[in-house]
């Protein structure tokens, strides 16, 4: 059957190559947020995350302008060293370092017979000196960025060095109350948990109820009720958007969590029953008529038998609940908004706000995700099986 | 929902006891999903601030559709076009990708001994936010004015010798490249069912095929697409209807500015930035008469296959 005895392995290559392409297709953009939110700040905006592992900036100019003179460690002129910061202090920008640098020394050009950088490599080698010099050596990576995000500093430096020399902001107190900052992550964290575990079980213990009646209870109506509320999955979040948050206005619910827990629960609902009603319905019928023979009522065999059975399908749909609340930022924008930021809301305004601070953007993205990724890979079964199982959600 | 008889008779319970068990979710739902979708059926056909019908807006001399007022605007003005155009690009090229590239991926993966870990790779991605993903993406976009690119495309774009772009403000690129995001999330979706759906061809049919001289190709052609073409109606229908609903991806990486305004976003300003709630509901029944009739070709699609199961 099999013409060629060339080993199945190597037979398949375009099949690795074109699978792993698109593998580091996917994980490159991850990737390079990850990066970034490790770099210090003044790397990052200077360049790319995946020169990470390169030389510091500056010196290949460094070597290739003054290492001949100066020495690869800048001590070689004794009267000139350059790890001298009080003498590097004197050169902090590129037109001073090019100044100093045309000026003649002992009646010689400075540079002898090689010409005088230009602006752009002057500012690296000043980039450069600095760093030799110990007056902004930054690391090659720093969690300082985690830490800015979760205590919401907004300042020129980093959290750390401003607390260090008592300059930090009005909001902050350098202390451990620095977490509970409005504009922090740190508190969108524990609002993001606040909102995310009461809509995750709430809807799934009012559903359980509903779909063990639906399964396993006669009364009027019973189909048409069903249908109906299959029906209702086609309702858009849009659509519902208006009316609550007017009804909210009235009882004074916009912006706590009690507002947002409903409307969640509310809006899970129909797909969360729907699906437990299959999945309880799919139990034999021999194992509730035998509870039922040995004296057992609704409520017994509902909390002894239904609930335990359905482990499964209950697993699955608090994953996806969790993550659907988790990830949510249009329903926390309209009901929670500023007042009890949650972590979608804090970064989308980040984006706003901040403009181009990709390491606080990058890190406070990563903290968002963190746990979603926890639970994807440790449920991942669980996560696969909800979906097969649901691909008809709207 | 055939399962009336399934009840076993046996059960004895009072008049009362299921609906203890029904009505409080019924009745959260009635009050979250039931009463607001009537209501804002009636605010679209309201004013701006729900003080009299739509009509009162009109200006004589000026096109007017009565107490549809606010419909003229959500289907009319050009914003509301705009949105209709890209709603309508995302649906075909997203929905396209997504599910070329999800059966791509699991047939690929299908072949392979690190197939877990391909697909674990792929789906990662519908695990995160939409607004991490923007800011993942947005950072991959970033356009430098100065000499220095630390956005990953337009350095490549540089390697290669071409000038950077500025890939979310010009017009059409930016549209490609916020479809480029969805497309990023939602593949391993497709992946998943399709994935699924694959495994699920008997492998003997396959194997005569193979015997009969079937090259692989022509036996993915004739016999795993038609058995897994039911399966991938539902993919095609459920990602048409996500797309539809697309909001937080175009709210964080463009704010629709640029020319990438779609329906749901269009929906959020109108309500929460200009505060103009009839239109604002008008275009939400835009948006849910859009998507009944996927949802219902989904449901009896849906049916149909657990009927055959």
């Amino acid at each position: 059957m099999k013409p060629a005895k060339t080993p199945r392995r190597l037979r398949n290559w375009p099949v690795h190559v074109l699978l792993i392409g698109l593998c580091l297709v996917w994980l490159v953009p991850a990737f390079g947020l990850l990066v970034t939110s490790f770099r210090p700040f003044q790397a990052v905006n200077d360049s790319g995350w995946w020169t990470v592992l390169s030389a510091p900036k500056g010196q290949a100019e460094y070597e290739q302008n003054c290492a001949a003179c100066h020495g690869p460690d800048g001590r070689q002129i004794a009267a000139a060293d350059l790890t001298n910061p009080e003498l590097v202090q004197n050169f902090r920008r590129s037109f001073t370092l090019i100044a100093a640098l045309k000026k003649d020394i002992n009646d010689q050009p400075h540079m002898g017979t090689t010409p005088v950088p230009n602006e752009q490599a002057a500012a690296d080698i000043a980039t450069y000196l600095r760093r030799l010099s110990g007056i902004d050596a930054p690391p090659r990576f720093t969690v300082s960025n985690y830490v800015d995000a979760l205590v919401g500093y907004r300042g020129e430096r980093t959290y750390e060095a401003d607390c260090a020399a008592a300059e930090q902001a009005l909001d902050l107190n350098c202390d451990a109350s620095d977490l509970g900052n409005p504009r922090g992550m740190g508190r969108a964290f524990l609002n993001s948990i606040l909102v995310t575990l009461p809509a995750t079980i709430l809807p799934i213990l009012f559903a359980a109820f509903a779909a063990y009646a639906f399964a396993w209870l006669h009364f009027p109506m019973r189909t048409w009720i069903f249908a109906l509320l299959v029906g209702l999955q086609v309702v858009p979040l849009q659509m519902t958007l208006i009316p609550i948050s007017r009804l909210y206005a009235q009882l004074g619910l916009n912006g706590t969590f009690p507002g947002i827990w409903l409307f969640h629960m509310g809006f899970g609902l129909p797909y969360a029953i729907y699906l437990m009603r299959n999945f309880l319905g799919s139990l034999p019928r021999d194992l509730f008529e035998s509870a039922y023979i040995d004296g057992a009522d609704h409520w017994t065999a509902f909390w002894r038998l239904a609930v335990p059975l359905a482990i499964p399908a209950v697993a699955s749909l608090a994953i996806f609940q969790f993550l659907w609340v988790w990830n949510d930022l249009l329903v926390a924008l309209v009901f929670l908004g500023g007042q009890n930021p949650v972590m979608t809301y804090q970064i989308s305004n980040m984006v706003t706000s901040l403009g181009g601070g990709w390491h606080l953007l990058t890190a406070a993205a990563f903290l968002s995700m963190a746990l979603p990724m926890i639970i994807f890979f440790a449920l991942q079964r669980f996560f696969v099986r909800g979906m097969l199982a649901g691909s008809v959600k709207g | 929902m055939a399962a009336e008889a399934q009840v076993p008779t046996i059960m004895k319970q009072g008049r009362v006891t299921p609906w203890l068990y029904v009505l409080p979710a019924l009745f959260v739902m009635s009050i979250f999903i039931v009463y607001p979708a009537l209501n804002t059926f009636y605010l679209s056909l309201r004013n701006i601030d729900n003080t009299d019908w739509a009509s009162a807006a009109c200006v004589a001399g000026e096109p007017c559709w009565g107490v549809l007022e606010n419909y003229r605007y959500a289907l009319t003005s050009p914003i509301m076009q705009t949105a209709f155009i890209n709603n309508l690009t995302w649906i075909l090229l997203m929905v396209s990708g997504t599910v070329l590239l999800g059966l791509l991926v699991a047939v690929l993966a299908d072949r392979v001994r690190y197939e877990s870990l391909a697909k674990a790779i792929i789906f990662l991605p519908m695990a995160i936010s939409f607004v991490g993903a923007g800011i993942i993406w947005k950072f991959m976009y970033d356009y430098g004015s100065g000499q220095v690119q630390i956005g990953f495309l337009n350095a490549l774009v540089k390697l290669l010798g071409g000038q950077p772009v500025s890939w979310l403000t010009t017009p059409q690129i930016n549209n490609i490249a916020l479809i480029v995001v969805g497309v990023w999330m939602w593949t391993g979706f497709c992946m998943t069912i399709l994935s699924a759906s694959i495994k699920s061809v008997p492998t003997e049919i396959l194997e005569a095929a193979r015997v009969d001289g079937a090259t692989e190709w022509q036996a993915f052609q004739g016999i795993t697409i038609p058995i897994i073409w039911p399966t991938m109606t539902v993919v095609i229908t459920t990602m048409v209807i996500n797309v539809l609903k697309i909001f937080d991806i175009v709210y964080v990486m463009t704010g629709g500015n640029y020319g990438t305004e779609v329906i749901a976003n269009r929906m959020y300003s109108e309500m929460y930035k200009s505060f103009q709630t009839g239109r604002a509901a008008a275009i939400a029944v835009v948006l849910i008469l859009v998507i009944v009739p996927a949802m219902f070709y989904n449901i009896r699609r849906f049916r149909e296959q657990e009927a055959t199961r």
